[in-house]
């Protein structure tokens, strides 16, 4: 039986025909759409490389079925920098040597960019590694990793100062 | 993964229908549903999405003072709710203590009670298990099971129930809504999941096909907001079950504790709610030695399943500094490390 499932995915809306309800929304995204910036690790949901996000909100794609996601907005590493300039969280993961061999990477950004619309963690850095604790780092760049989120949530911060103003 | 078939009914009554069919299974967050469809050990041939269906994510405040969750509120959101957060602070904890921000944000109320167990022979399907094969044995008997039970389990299953959430929501009276074949009904979370005393793989008392509508907490469970907290020891600081676990929350009148509640996770295949405990201390005083005594109260049936004797005295002290915590206040605002050990021992009291 054919199934369909249509996903607005990094703006662009799309109706997918689905010949297996298994399919998961990394899977389609990695598998049907070509976007392999979202990586799967464990596929489990055990180590946050699958982030994406999903109508605002930061999610583990590997455990989401596509169909049941039917309407939704997600957003990959791949739309978080439209016109060739970079997020400022990518921008400050450079800076601050925030990953090594980068696998990790995607689900790492992606996971900031909604640790930092939470607005839960604000400049403490004992509540940036309490929220990033979904997403894991065996090349344990941690140090990186919460100096590049903590400098993000500052320029994040300032670009909203500059908006309202 | 097997195969299924989907189908996502518009009604709850439509649902329940769709989930009486042999091999049927709700999906809500799918964060366990779609990890044990993964390893094979739930088969479902029928995915019922209740996703989807409307009104079952409001928090809502009731004429009688009790405040109804809906099944289908998301942990992330109830825990950040700010009248939640403020009235049931242990609750708000545990929810945070609990998984990661990827899995609260896709997880369930519903969901998180009908989780399974995590018991490492339960989700291998290699080993014996009589929760997935009734009969085969239990391999976790004799095996690696420092982190199994050590209240009321049985021969037959020594696993434990991973909820943080419910740990609280028993503490305080919390009543499951669900609907049926039948109509409506509720019972108490208590009384939801069932010990292993004959047939492990019968879970909960819910009929086939009943799915839980929400979950309310009654009006006297606000009146421990002052004094309410979880704590949890797990063998890392973040996203990790709990070894042992506890929710605390007195109601003073004066000095004199008017009400106590006591509840433990990570102890037995259900939120282990401790009456004896909450007796020592009502009527008495707060401090350390009617604490600790609670807390004697609490672990007495307690008894190892295996290599886990040292989860007795850790539940003693976990409870005793569960309720030190409770007296010296709830938080103004939770802890970095919510529930954990490592945070700030007392926090600013909100409600003093």
């Amino acid at each position: 039986m054919a199934i369909s499932t249509t996903l607005t995915v990094n703006g662009v809306k799309q109706t997918i025909e689905l010949d297996d309800p298994r399919v998961t929304l990394l899977d389609l995204l990695r598998e049907r759409l070509n976007l392999t910036g979202t990586k799967k690790g464990c596929d489990r949901g055990q180590c946050g490389a699958c982030t994406v996000i999903v109508d605002g909100r930061r999610i583990n794609s590997c455990l989401a079925l596509a169909v049941s996601y039917d309407g939704a907005k997600v957003l990959t590493i791949e739309g978080v920098a439209p016109r060739g300039r970079l997020h400022p969280v990518q921008e400050a993961f450079i800076a601050h040597d925030g990953l090594q061999c980068g696998f990790c990477t995607p689900g790492q950004i992606m996971s900031a960019i909604g640790l930092i619309a939470e607005g839960q963690a604000g400049d403490d850095p004992e509540r940036v590694r309490e929220g990033m604790s979904g997403n894991l780092c065996r090349c344990a760049a941690y140090q990186g990793i919460t100096e590049a989120v903590l400098e993000a949530q500052k320029a994040v911060d300032a670009l909203d100062r500059k908006e309202v103003a | 993964m097997n195969n299924f078939e989907y189908v996502r009914p518009a009604t709850v009554r439509d649902a329940v229908t769709a989930a009486l069919q042999p091999g049927g299974a709700y999906l809500a967050g799918g964060t366990n549903l779609l990890d044990l469809m993964k390893g094979n050990v739930s088969r479902p041939t029928r995915i019922v999405d209740i996703s989807h269906l409307p009104g079952l994510d409001r928090i809502e405040d009731l004429p009688d003072g009790s405040v109804r969750i809906g099944a289908l509120v998301r942990n992330a959101d109830l825990a950040h709710d700010r009248d939640s957060a403020r009235r049931f602070p242990a609750v708000a904890e545990a929810l945070l203590s609990g998984a990661s921000a990827q899995l609260r944000n896709a997880a369930t109320v519903g969901g998180n009670l009908m989780q399974r167990t995590r018991c490492a022979y339960f989700y291998d399907a290699a080993s014996a298990c009589n929760k997935r094969h009734p009969g085969s044995g239990c391999d976790a008997r004799g095996g690696d099971n420092r982190l199994h039970a050590i209240l009321g389990w049985s021969q037959n299953c020594i696993a434990t129930h991973p909820s943080d959430f419910c740990v609280p929501l028993v503490a305080l009276d919390a009543i499951v809504e669900m609907e049926g074949r039948t109509g409506r009904r509720e019972i108490s979370l208590e009384a939801l999941h069932r010990l292993p005393d004959g047939s492990p793989n019968s879970e909960t008392m819910l009929e086939p096909g009943e799915m839980i509508v929400a979950v309310r907490l009654p009006p006297e469970a606000a009146q421990f907001a002052a004094h309410s907290r979880y704590l949890k020891v797990r063998d890392r600081t973040s996203y990790a079950f709990a070894i042992v676990s506890a929710a605390a929350a007195l109601h003073f009148d004066g000095d004199t504790i008017a009400d106590a509640r006591l509840a433990l996770g990570g102890v037995a295949l259900k939120p282990w709610r401790a009456r004896e405990a909450e007796q020592v201390l009502i009527g008495g005083r707060a401090g350390t030695s009617s604490f600790r005594r609670a807390a004697e109260a609490a672990l007495a049936g307690a008894r190892p399943a295996g290599d886990n004797a040292f989860k007795i005295e850790l539940a003693r002290r976990v409870v005793a500094r569960a309720f030190a915590l409770a007296a010296a206040g709830t938080p103004e605002r939770l802890p970095a490390l919510p529930a954990s050990p490592f945070a700030d021992a007392f926090g600013v009291a909100a409600h003093a």
